[in-house]
């Protein structure tokens, strides 16, 4: 082992974060190496002086019973709608209804395409859009890294949505949410086209098996809608029609 | 009825882990109330997206939440992000450290470790509080800090360098 690569390692193995092999081999460079060893020396000096030394801030009983209050508050006060099943029932219900109500103003040849199912997920998904910029609730992880945005979704979903930065097309990722869709939790990613944000939410279907493009429009939104890999894709957008479908087939690819 | 039972579990999972959170925010923002306000501001964000948490770490999760929010607050404030305008009188000041071995020579040991820490870049300042202070892994420091496990090991090191080093130019710059 190199002094540089042991130096490197000296911070890691104090923290007991090497694995047996790395540590051996780092403790091994230190007997024969006097510098690195006077660095572990010193590296174990601070930490013991951080340790004892730097002021550890407890929160004082006044914070404490300040946030009691403040989190008593505001679980009554926003009582129904916050409630996440509550929320979920409220929007499907207004979806339901939105649904019916267009499919009596436009007639029953409005929806042909597409099987009824299908419909209330795109009322679903344009409310959902609609919500996500209304409550300032776009993102909970917000970057334009793939591997950032993908493994924090790890742990909170039950399968792991394919992330795919598409700004070198001009569909930058901006971030990631979890958002409820089709009564699950599913995967909300966020993409900037100029001013257009796209939502493309994701979840997994057992029912289609990699379904080809086909996009519609609900109230001024136009939605594309696919299922690849036993995942189903639904983006949704002001932006117009060709655009949205252009960045489907980029992410589908 | 739900709610009594969410707010039952979240004031289990997180309501312990204030200390962690208030020391945290302290460090990074360096003022008793902005500290305070950003930990209660924490607190309400954390409670309202408590569906979002895996039921894993409470306690990094809520130490990422904090660590956002103070971010957000040295974003607005410029001027507190600013390392050049930190002032040490305001620090000595401050809450000075007392106790049954504290000389004068004490005290300044201890006030110059914690203005070599003041002093680190807050990405760096965060990995020590989290791993010295709070005493976790590299893997949780990951989660609080939102970085990859290579980033808190990197970072880890290259701060301790600086604190090295800051210290190491205190003391002489004491004697001479």
């Amino acid at each position: 082992m190199t002094c540089d690569s042991a130096r490197e390692l000296i911070s890691p193995l104090l923290d007991a974060e090497l694995d047996a092999v790395q540590a051996s081999e780092v403790e091994r460079h230190m007997q024969t190496c006097v510098a690195c060893a006077e660095l572990k020396f010193e590296y174990l000096q601070l930490r013991e002086r951080v340790r004892a030394d730097a002021p550890y801030y407890s929160a004082t009983e006044e914070l404490r019973a300040r946030i009691d209050r403040a989190l008593r508050q505001a679980a009554s006060a926003e009582d129904r709608p916050r409630a996440p099943w509550g929320w979920i029932a409220f929007a499907s219900a207004a979806g339901f209804a939105a649904a019916l109500l267009l499919a009596f103003v436009l007639g029953p040849n409005f929806f042909h395409s597409e099987r009824a199912g299908g419909d209330l997920i795109a009322q679903e998904v344009v409310s959902s859009h609609v919500r996500s910029l209304m409550a300032g609730h776009l993102i909970d992880v917000r970057s334009s890294d793939q591997h950032t945005v993908k493994p924090w979704f790890a742990g909170k979903l039950d399968f792991s949505p394919k992330v795919k930065d598409l700004a070198p097309q001009g569909y930058g990722l901006t971030g990631g949410r979890l958002d409820y869709l089709d009564g699950r939790p599913v995967a909300g990613l966020v993409f900037q086209r100029r001013q257009h944000v796209i939502n493309l939410f994701v979840w997994p279907s057992q029912a289609q098996s990699g379904s080809r493009l086909s996009n519609f429009a609900i109230t001024g939104f136009n939605i594309v809608h696919w299922s690849e890999a036993g995942l189903t894709y639904w983006a949704v957008s002001d932006l117009n029609a060709a655009e949205l479908r252009t960045f489907a087939q980029l992410y589908s690819e | 009825m739900a709610d009594t039972i969410a707010f039952a579990q979240f004031e289990k999972a997180v309501m312990p882990h204030l200390h962690a959170a208030y020391n945290l925010a302290r460090w990074l923002l360096r003022d008793h109330h902005d500290a305070e306000d950003a930990v209660q501001d924490a607190y309400l964000r954390a409670f309202r997206f408590f569906d979002s948490f895996d039921g894993v770490d409470a306690r990094a999760w809520l130490l990422a939440i904090v660590r956002n929010r103070c971010r957000s607050v040295l974003g607005q404030s410029s001027r507190r992000a600013d390392v050049a305008e930190f002032d040490e009188r305001v620090h000595t000041a401050d809450d000075s450290v007392s106790g049954p071995e504290s000389g004068a020579l004490r005290n300044a040991e201890i006030l110059s470790l914690r203005t070599c820490i003041d002093h680190l870049p807050a990405e760096y300042r965060e990995v020590v509080i989290l791993r010295e202070l709070e005493q976790m892994s590299y893997k949780e420091i990951a989660v609080a800090a939102a970085v990859p496990v290579g980033t808190v090991m990197s970072r880890l090191a290259r701060a301790r360098i600086r604190l090295k080093d800051c210290i190491t130019a205190r003391v002489r710059g004491v004697a001479r």
